[in-house]
């Protein structure tokens, strides 16, 4: 302990692992991860429920892929937009920024519009063709647990992205507070590619 | 942090793989591939496309240590997750 103690003081500042001006992006991290623990539960559980099951429709067959494959395409998408626009205020690029998080914002909105339209189809239509009610099948609950909370990681995602937008407009916010909320929206993805091929695919 | 023009054209490359793992993902569902091939092939190119938007895009391959290890631990604890569950599901 001491030992740690005394070599820790006598680092210079700079070869500390974090420097103060990437405290932001820690913080965003350790929510990360987190959250990645709060999926990965929800994950395990579903792949748990599935497997001990003995029987389960083919997910594909019941959901159809052709919009969620889209929807997939549509956040793959808006990452990249989330790049640019991180790339072109570092520049100092604030038109460039603005265009740019404005379609990452319309992309998380129109990808909810999907979820919304998917959802009534499945609850208002598909499911009650094939005899799956919501409230006693684990193939719905567990279909609707991991999208929905995603779906509301997207919703939130949605109205941070607009306040950075606003907040950088009114000169509050720089690329650093962009980079840090563009790690979450790349989170949003990188957990519906995920959920893509666990829930839709498999 | 990013730079310049070669970061952004790196960056189209990343949007291109991702895309096109996605399109072979989606492909491979209809070639009636037997079940245990099919899973590990979509595992295998989900990890492979959640590591690329986590390195490239998340700038984690760019970053210092300490963020890759706060993002490798819930992963480590997922696997233990599943192995203590394992023993409640096994003899199926």
């Amino acid at each position: 302990m001491s030992e740690a103690v005394a070599v820790h003081e006598g680092a210079e500042p700079a070869e500390t692992p974090l420097t103060p001006e990437s405290w932001g992006k820690l913080g965003m991290w350790l929510f990360l991860a987190g959250d990645a623990m709060s999926f990965g539960g929800l994950i395990v559980g579903y792949g748990l429920l599935r497997y001990a099951s003995n029987k389960w429709p083919v997910p594909k067959d019941v959901l159809g892929i052709n919009l969620t494959a889209f929807m997939t395409f549509l956040l793959i998408v808006s990452s990249v937009w989330m790049v640019l626009a991180l790339a072109a205020i570092q520049e100092g690029n604030k038109a460039r920024f603005q265009k740019f998080l404005g379609l990452v914002i319309l992309g998380g909105a129109l990808f909810l519009g999907c979820q919304a339209y998917e959802w009534t189809h499945l609850l208002g239509h598909r499911l009650p063709e094939l005899g799956i009610a919501f409230s006693n099948n684990l193939f719905a609950t567990t279909f609707f647990v991991l999208t929905g909370f995603h779906g509301m990681h997207v919703t939130g995602g949605v109205i941070y992205n607009s306040c950075v937008l606003a907040a950088v407009s009114r000169g509050r916010y720089q690329a650093k507070h962009v980079e840090i909320a563009g790690l979450y929206w790349h989170f949003v993805d990188l957990v519906w590619i995920l959920i893509f091929t666990f829930v839709y695919l498999l | 942090m990013a730079s310049t023009a070669h970061s952004q054209n790196n960056y189209i490359k990343i949007f291109i793989i991702l895309s096109v793992l996605t399109v072979i993902e989606v492909g491979i569902t209809f070639l009636g591939l037997p079940k245990m091939l099919l899973a590990t092939l979509l595992v295998t190119f989900a990890v492979w496309k959640a590591a690329l938007v986590a390195m490239h895009f998340m700038h984690l391959k760019f970053e210092k240590t300490t963020l890759t290890i706060v993002a490798l631990v819930p992963f480590a604890l997922c696997v233990f997750l599943i192995l203590m569950l394992l023993p409640d599901i096994y003899p199926h």
